[in-house]
């Protein structure tokens, strides 16, 4: 399968980048890993007249990961670097348990954190699990940057809300106030496959008290969910089997399935049901000290 | 290294723009003119005609068509040309020849790590790339690096044995 044709351009600069999106006037499209706008551009659903690769631009490998659980991650981290992050697993577990799901080992060569929440494809992961830990979308365009935080980030399947003249150059987790924790969780039928049901959950415990949550859910959506009723039945609760039955039952009912060849939608309900129960059943035993 | 310029088959229209290429194959520098949609596996495949990397299933699921882009694994289906320029490449030609096989490559016919042999060639620079990493897998870490590549003849059993095989020759083992 061959694209249709499209003029390619590398520049050096992100100023350079940001002219040439702006010259194509929505018919440019940003290509940084790559792993799933150029299936898009094979299968000819994508048809850009200009393509601009981002790869050879400096300044947006940057990985940063504060033990306070504030994460940056620039727009060319691969889904392999945030795998390999150790420091990720006591800083944000519930992106170092996300990390090793991202489709598969090859793919995670090149995949980009960044690029997979603008594609904000509705069965993707990373949505979910920077949803969940509260992180934003920084985007550079030809007036300056601007956060948006990823719940309003992405808007509907396969959209989001970048002018067509604006780069995402990194996504931010803000450093939390007390300890973190939480958890991800995909069922695949395969490696590689689309989510049929995902959840992702990121906590903050003073003591045993919940201070902040996030639980989002992927694939059970025409977008991925903010379940947020859930996440507050929990805020200033300890983790018991009663707050924990009731968040999971909340997250149940605020997935939205399609019954498809992937499951019934009552199935994903029931997936997300467990997904939650467990996640948070496992931060009881397991919660991760971070230095205050 | 000799500099070699090569006409990519089809050859593209008149007027259709093209950009030079100069790719590390194999530790050769090679030289193309490519349209920028053309797709990394079939600059290797038709350009250079290195056919030992196969495309699959072309849509980034079966990584038949797996190389290793700087020493780490990616399917050259999803990968264009363009962005391998100043890059090297590896391909199953670049493991060992008929004389000298590479440990993979005799672990592969050792233990009969192939049946029809279509997703070998990526199954070998997938290994190729863990064992980089990580000299002693054990057999979960081969199952788990090589999760990105199906075998259309499901012969994982003997595919991870090869792996280990190679592994174990690789630190100096006696087979």
């Amino acid at each position: 399968m061959y694209p249709s044709r499209f003029a390619y351009e590398a520049p050096r600069t992100l100023d350079e980048a940001i002219d040439l999106l702006a010259q194509g006037r929505g018919e440019a499209k940003v290509l940084a890993g790559g792993q799933s706008l150029v299936p898009l551009l094979k299968l000819r659903f994508a048809n850009p007249d200009l393509l601009v690769d981002i790869n050879n631009l400096p300044g947006l490998d940057h990985l940063a990961i504060a033990a306070d659980g504030g994460v940056r991650v620039g727009a060319l981290v691969r889904h392999r670097d945030l795998e390999r992050a150790t420091a990720l697993a006591s800083a944000q577990p519930v992106m170092a348990a996300a990390a090793p799901l991202i489709a598969d080992p090859i793919v995670r060569t090149r995949g980009t954190l960044v690029g997979s929440l603008c594609h904000a494809d509705p069965q993707g992961d990373w949505a979910a699990a920077v949803l969940a830990a509260g992180g934003q979308v920084v985007a550079q365009g030809p007036h300056g940057r601007r956060s948006i935080p990823v719940g309003e980030f992405v808007v509907g399947p396969f959209q989001n809300v970048l002018e067509y003249d604006e780069v995402a150059v990194e996504a931010t987790i803000p450093a939390a106030r007390d300890r973190v924790a939480g958890g991800f969780l995909k069922l695949e039928r395969r490696v590689g496959d689309f989510a049929t049901a995902g959840t992702a959950v990121a906590l903050e415990l003073d003591g045993d008290r919940v201070t902040r949550a996030g639980i989002a859910l992927t694939g059970v959506g025409s977008r991925t969910l903010d379940a947020r009723a859930a996440a507050d039945s929990l805020l200033g609760r300890a983790l018991t089997a009663e707050t924990i039955a009731r968040a999971a039952e909340l997250a149940a009912e605020a997935a939205q399935p399609n019954s498809d060849h992937r499951g019934s939608a009552a199935y994903k309900r029931h997936v997300i049901h467990t997904f939650v129960t467990r996640i948070l059943t496992r931060v009881t035993t397991t919660t991760t000290e971070h230095a205050a | 290294m000799s500099t070699l310029f090569e006409e990519i088959p089809p050859a593209p229209a008149d007027g259709v723009p093209v950009r030079r290429v100069t790719v590390t194959v194999n530790g050769r520098e090679r030289t193309a003119d490519v349209e920028p949609r053309l797709l990394l596996a079939h600059l290797l495949r038709q350009g250079f005609r290195l056919t030992g990397t196969h495309t699959g299933c072309d849509t980034t699921n079966c990584g038949a068509c797996t190389v290793l882009v700087d020493g780490l694994p990616v399917k050259s289906c999803t990968m264009l040309a363009v962005q391998a320029d100043g890059h090297e490449v590896t391909t199953v030609e670049g493991l060992g020849g008929p004389s000298e096989l590479h440990p993979l490559q005799e672990g592969f016919k050792d233990e009969h790590g192939l049946q029809c042999g279509f997703c070998t060639p990526g199954m070998m620079l997938a290994a190729k790339a863990l064992l980089a990493e990580n000299p002693r897998p054990t057999e979960d870490e081969v199952r788990f690096a090589l999760s990105g590549n199906l075998c259309r003849c499901t012969g994982y059993q003997n595919i991870v044995k090869a792996v280990l095989w190679a592994a174990e020759k690789m630190n100096g083992g006696d087979q």
